[in-house]
C-alpha cells in the first residue's frame, strides 16, 4: 500500500470538515431561514387504514394561518419508485399511485392528510388542532402472511392484490434435486426485524420560489440532491431542471433514510409557489418515526443441503418482504437485486434458488437502510451455516473454511448473477481469529462459568456487493436510472483545486478522503483542495451517496477527471518548455521533461492556462477544468470476518457484548482513520439490530415503538471498544482498487452477535433466537429450555 | 415576558412567550444554531449546553427558567481560534462523523471530565447515557474524551 506522503493515499489525515462542526457552525437544513419564510405543520393520519374526510374551515381562520392545503388541492404526479421489478410470470410489479397528500383514503399512521402553513410553527400546530377529521376505518393489514389472502382486505383496491411482485432467481430444479439427495438438510425460519434508521438530524425541507425569475430552490436533508431534482422535478411537479435548484447542505446522518424522494419535499416546493413565500418544514422526532422510510422487515424460511462432509450443495430461500403502504424510491430493489443476488455469500454453494414476494401492508414504507438487502442475505446465510455446523458436529470455523470460494477461483461466477472479482476469505478469517484471541476463548468461557455466566462466540464470514452500480447491469435488472457518478476538477489560476462531486457527504468524510486523492495524484497538499458537493447549481450532475459507492464510483470519477487535467497540463507544459508531451512526466506535483532538470509546477501550468500569453491555442483551449463521468464495470465485493463474544446472565437474560472484532477487506484504503470510523458505526448499528432495536406495530397499525422511550437506540454503554483490522485484496476493475466500507459493519455483524448468543445458550439446548435478542427474550428462551429438560 | 440571560459572556435581554423552550430560544431568537435538537423526549442530548456551570438539556427547560442564568453554548467554549481541549480531542480522534450530535457530546463531555478528572472508560460510557450518536459507534468518542481528560488535567 502506498504511504502517500503526508496527505496522500494511505494517510490518516485528520478531517478537514471537523472544524465547522466542532465550533457549532455546521450548516444543516434547519439552521437555514429564508426571508419572509412561513412554517409548516404536516397533519398526519392517526388511522392506519380508513376513508377520511376533513373540515378545515375553522383552522383556516385561526391565528397566523397563511394557507391550508389538502390532497385535492395538490393535483400533481405520483411519487415515483426508481426500480421496476417484474414477477416471475413476466408481469410488471404492481405500482400503486402515491400522492404527496392523501386524498380520500389513508394507508398508514403518519400519512400526510393536510398541510398547515402559518407564520410560526406554533400557529400551524394550534390550527391543526382545529381540523376536524372523520375516519371511516377499514380492516388493517399488518401481518404479511395474512396479507397474502386478498379476501382479508386490500391495501390498494385498484391493484387487486397485496403482492407487489412474486419474483425468483436461481435454478429451482437443481436446488430441489440437491435437497432430495442430500445427506443433511438444515432448516431455519427467520425474521429480519424492522428497523428505524434514526439519523440524529431529523428530515427538514425548505421550498423557496422566486416569482420574478420563476426559479425554485429546495433545501433538503438529502443524500442525493440531483436524484431529488430529477424525481421531484420530472415526475411529481413537472419542473424542468434549469428552473429547479436542490441544495443538500450539511446533513446529519442518512444511513439510507435520506436517499428517497419524500412527499414533504414536493409539498414545500410546490406550496412556495402557491403562496409566493418560502415554506419551511422540520420533522420532530415523533414525526420522523412515522414518516422516515423504515428498513429490513423480512420473513424468510431457508433450507441448506449439505453432503456428509459438510459441503454445501444447495440453498433454498423463501422470503416475504414488507414494502409498507407505498413503494418508496429504492424499495422494490432491496429484497431482490440487493438481496437474493448475495445468497452465495463467501461460499461455493453450487445451486441456489430464492423466491421473494413483496407485500403491501398498512405500515410506513420500507426502503434501504444501511446495507439494504445485503444484511438480510448475510444474516440468513451466516445463521444457517452456523446451525448446520452445530447439527453436524463440525466446528463453526471449519465448516466455513470447507466451503469458502478459494483464492484462485476469482473471478468467481455465482449461481445468482454476480461475478466476484477478488477476495481472500481465509485471510480475513485468520486475522480475525487472532485479533479476537479465539485460542483463549475456552478459558474465558470457563472463567465465566465459574461466575455462573454463559459465554458464547459467534462468527460471520460475510461478503457484500456495493459500489452501486454498473448502469448496464442494473438497467437490465430494472433500474430506471444509470448509477454512474460525475466529477469536475477545477485547477484555479494559482494552482489550488476545487473538486465538484456528485457524491454527498453526511458523515463519511469526503472532504478529506477526496482531497487525499487529489493530493496523491496532483502532488499538492490537501490544504489546497476544496471539495464541493450538495448543490445542483454547482455540481454538473450526480447520483449521490448510498450503497457504499462514494469512493468506488464517485472517487473514480474524480480520478478520471484528474487524468484529463494531467493530460492537458502535460500538453501545456510541453508547449512552454518546448518538448514533446510524451516526454513530460508528473512527479510529486512537478511536470518534468524526462531525463532533464527542466520542470514546471502545477501552479505554473495553471497560471499559463488562465493567462495564456504563451499558449498552444491551435491545440488547446485556455483554462484547466475537466469533467468526467464514471460508470463502473461491476459491483465491488468487500467481505471479511466478524467475531462477537457475549456473556449472558442466565438469571436476567441480559446479553453483554464482551468483544466485537471485525477484519474486513474493503480494498485499497485511502484514509484508515475514516475507514475504521465507518466500520465502528456500522458495527454499532448491526449490534443494535441484533440486540436492541425493533419497530413493532400492533394489529391496528399503531407503531408501538414510536419514540426513544420505546425504540431502543444503542448507547455508549451497550458497547466495548471494537477491534478492527483489515486485509486487502484489490478491486480489479477500478483504478484505485477500492471496494467501499460504509455498510460492511452493519452487514456482517448481526449474525455474528446472534450466533454468539445461540452459542452461549446451546448448552441448554437452545438453537435459535430471533432479533433483537432482548433480555426478556433470552430469559424466556433459557426458561423454556429448562422446562423442557 | 422579559428575560435576561448571559450567553457566551454577553448579556442578552429578550421578550419571549412564556412557553418558549430554551433550545428554541437559543436557536431561533439568538440564532446560535450549533445547539441541535434531535428528539422531543429529552433523550438524545444533541441540545446540551452549560447552564450556571452544569451540563443541561436545553430542550428540557423553558427559556423563562433560565432568566438570570449564565449559559455557554458550543459556540462559546473555544478560546478565540484555539479549540477547547475537548473539541481538539474530538478532532484528533475522529470523534465525529456527521457532526449532528457533536455539540451536545462535547458540552456533556466537558462537564463529565470536569466533575471527574480521573474518569475511567466505564465511567465515560455510563456518563454518556444521555447522549445518542448514530454515526460513530461511540468508540472514537470515548477515545476523544479519554484524551481530553488527560489534557484537561486529570
Ligand atoms: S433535543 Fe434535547 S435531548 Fe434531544
Ligand atoms: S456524529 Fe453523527 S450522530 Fe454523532
Amino acid at each position: 500500500m502506498p504511504d502517500g506522503g503526508s496527505t496522500g493515499i494511505g494517510a490518516s489525515v485528520k478531517r478537514k470538515e471537523d472544524y465547522r462542526f466542532l465550533v457549532g457552525e455546521g450548516n444543516y437544513t434547519d439552521d437555514i431561514n429564508r426571508p419572509n419564510q412561513t412554517h409548516t405543520y404536516m397533519l398526519r393520519s392517526s388511522s392506519a387504514h380508513a376513508k377520511f374526510s376533513l373540515d378545515t374551515s375553522n383552522a383556516s381562520k385561526a391565528k397566523g394561518v397563511v394557507k391550508i392545503f389538502v390532497g385535492t388541492d395538490m393535483e400533481v404526479g405520483s411519487i415515483p419508485c426508481g426500480w421496476q421489478v417484474d414477477s416471475k410470470d413476466g408481469t410488471p410489479m404492481r405500482e400503486p399511485a402515491h400522492p404527496p397528500i392523501a386524498k380520500d383514503k389513508v394507508r398508514y399512521v403518519g400519512e400526510i392528510i393536510a398541510v398547515i402553513i402559518a407564520e410560526t410553527l406554533e400557529d400551524a400546530k394550534n390550527a391543526a388542532e382545529l381540523i376536524d377529521v372523520n375516519y371511516d376505518d377499514i380492516p388493517v393489514i399488518i401481518d404479511m402472511q395474512k396479507a397474502l389472502d386478498n379476501s382479508k382486505g386490500l391495501v390498494h383496491d385498484e391493484i387487486e392484490s397485496n403482492v407487489c411482485y412474486d419474483w425468483e432467481i436461481g435454478d429451482s430444479e437443481a436446488v430441489d434435486k440437491a435437497i432430495s439427495e442430500a445427506a443433511h438438510i438444515t432448516s431455519l425460519d427467520i425474521r429480519n426485524n424492522r428497523l428505524i434508521p434514526n439519523a440524529i438530524e431529523t428530515r427538514s425541507a425548505i421550498g423557496d420560489y422566486e416569482h420574478a425569475t420563476g426559479q425554485y430552490t429546495l433545501y433538503t436533508t438529502s443524500q442525493n440532491p440531483h436524484v431529488i431534482r430529477l424525481l421531484m422535478g420530472a415526475f411529481v411537479l413537472g419542473l424542468p431542471e434549469h428552473k429547479l435548484r436542490v441544495i443538500a447542505p450539511d446533513v446529519g446522518g442518512g444511513f439510507g433514510s435520506k436517499i428517497f424522494h419524500y412527499a414533504e419535499e414536493a409539498i414545500v416546493t410546490w406550496a412556495s409557489n402557491k403562496i409566493r413565500r418560502p415554506v419551511k418544514w422540520t420533522a420532530d422526532r415523533s414525526e420522523a418515526f412515522i414518516s422516515d422510510a423504515h428498513g429490513r422487515d423480512h420473513v424468510t424460511s431457508v433450507k441448506l443441503a449439505l453432503d456428509k462432509d459438510g459441503k454445501f450443495l444447495a440453498l433454498k430461500v423463501d422470503t416475504l418482504a414488507n414494502m409498507g403502504a407505498y413503494l418508496s424510491t429504492f424499495a422494490s430493489s432491496v429484497p431482490t437485486y440487493l438481496y437474493a443476488t448475495l445468497l452465495a455469500g463467501t461460499y461455493t454453494t453450487p445451486a441456489i434458488h430464492c423466491n421473494v414476494k413483496s407485500i403491501f401492508t398498512n405500515t410506513v414504507p420500507v426502503d434501504a437502510y444501511r446495507g439494504a438487502g445485503r444484511p438480510e442475505a448475510t444474516y440468513l446465510i451466516e445463521r444457517i451455516v452456523d446451525k448446520a455446523a452445530r447439527e453436524m458436529g463440525i466446528s463453526q470455523v471449519e465448516i466455513r473454511r470447507k466451503n469458502f470460494i478459494p483464492v484462485d477461483a476469482f473471478p468467481y461466477q455465482t449461481p445468482v448473477a454476480l461475478q466476484y472479482d477478488s477476495g481472500n476469505y481465509n485471510a480475513t478469517l485468520d486475522a480475525a481469529l487472532k485479533k479476537a484471541d479465539y485460542d483463549g476463548f475456552a478459558s474465558r468461557k470457563a472463567e465465566s462459568a465459574k461466575r455462573g455466566m454463559l459465554r458464547g462466540i459467534g462468527f460471520s464470514t460475510y461478503l457484500e456487493a456495493c459500489g452501486i452500480a454498473p448502469s448496464a447491469v442494473v438497467g437490465s435488472l430494472g433500474a430506471r436510472a444509470g448509477l454512474f457518478e460525475c466529477a469536475e476538477v477545477r485547477v484555479h489560476p494559482t494552482g489550488s483545486v476545487t473538486v465538484f462531486t456528485g457524491s454527498h457527504s453526511h458523515g463519511q468524510g469526503h472532504e478529506t478522503t477526496f482531497a487525499q486523492l487529489v493530493s496523491e495524484k496532483l502532488g499538492i497538499s490537501t490544504d489546497l483542495v476544496e471539495i464541493s458537493h450538495g448543490d445542483t447549481n454547482n455540481i454538473p450532475f450526480g447520483m449521490g451517496t448510498y450503497g457504499s459507492r462514494s469512493l468506488a464510483v464517485g472517487g473514480e470519477a474524480i480520478v478520471k477527471a484528474m487524468d484529463k487535467v494531467i493530460a492537458k497540463a502535460k500538453k501545456i507544459a510541453a508547449h512552454i518548455m518546448e518538448a514533446s508531451a510524451d516526454d513530460i512526466e508528473l512527479n510529486n506535483g512537478n511536470f518534468e521533461i524526462a531525463g532533464t532538470d527542466k520542470s514546471m509546477s502545477l501552479a505554473d501550468i495553471s497560471l499559463a492556462a488562465y493567462v495564456p500569453h504563451n499558449y498552444p491555442h491551435e491545440e488547446l483551449e485556455p483554462g484547466l477544468d475537466e469533467k468526467a463521468f464514471y460508470d463502473p464495470l461491476n459491483f465491488t465485493y468487500p467481505g471479511g470476518c466478524h467475531i462477537c463474544e457475549v456473556e449472558i446472565n442466565p438469571n436476567t437474560g441480559e446479553v453483554k457484548v464482551e468483544g466485537m472484532t471485525a477484519v474486513d477487506d474493503v480494498g485499497m484504503v485511502i484514509n484508515p482513520m475514516i475507514v475504521e470510523g465507518q466500520i465502528h458505526g456500522g458495527l454499532a448499528q448491526g449490534i443494535g439490530q441484533a440486540l436492541l432495536e425493533n419497530a413493532a406495530y400492533d394489529n391496528n397499525g399503531q407503531l408501538l415503538s414510536g419514540s426513544y422511550m420505546d425504540y431502543t437506540m444503542p448507547r455508549a454503554d451497550n458497547f466495548v471498544d471494537f477491534k478492527v483490522g483489515n486485509e486487502v485484496t484489490l478491486c480489479t476493475h477500478n483504478s484505485l482498487g477500492v471496494k467501499g466500507c460504509g455498510e460492511v459493519g452493519a452487514i456482517g455483524s448481526p449474525p455474528a452477535v446472534i450466533n454468539a448468543v445461540v452459542d452461549a445458550l446451546s448448552e441448554l439446548g437452545v438453537n435459535d433466537i430471533s432479533m433483537p435478542a432482548t433480555s426478556e427474550k433470552v430469559w424466556n428462551a433459557i426458561n423454556n429450555a429448562k422446562d423442557k429438560s | 415576558m422579559e428575560i435576561s440571560i448571559t450567553i457566551n459572556g454577553k448579556e442578552v435581554k429578550a421578550n419571549i412567550k412564556a412557553n418558549t423552550l430554551l433550545s428554541t430560544f437559543i436557536r431561533e431568537n439568538l440564532n446560535l444554531t450549533g445547539t441541535h435538537v434531535g428528539c422531543d423526549t429529552s433523550q438524545c442530548g444533541a441540545c446540551a449546553i452549560h447552564l450556571n456551570g452544569d451540563a443541561v438539556k436545553s430542550c428540557a427547560i423553558l427559556a423563562a427558567q433560565a432568566d438570570g442564568a449564565e449559559i455557554t453554548t458550543i459556540e462559546g467554549i473555544a478560546n478565540g481560534d484555539e479549540l477547547h481541549p475537548m473539541q481538539q480531542a474530538f478532532h484528533e480522534n475522529h470523534g465525529l462523523q456527521c457532526g449532528y450530535c457533536t455539540p451536545g457530546m462535547v458540552m456533556s463531555s466537558i462537564k463529565l471530565v470536569e466533575n471527574n478528572p480521573n474518569i475511567s472508560e466505564e465511567e465515560i460510557r455510563k456518563g454518556l447515557e444521555g447522549n445518542i450518536c448514530r454515526c460513530t459507534g461511540y468508540h472514537n468518542i470515548v477515545k476523544s474524551i479519554k484524551q481530553a481528560a488527560t489534557e484537561m488535567g486529570g
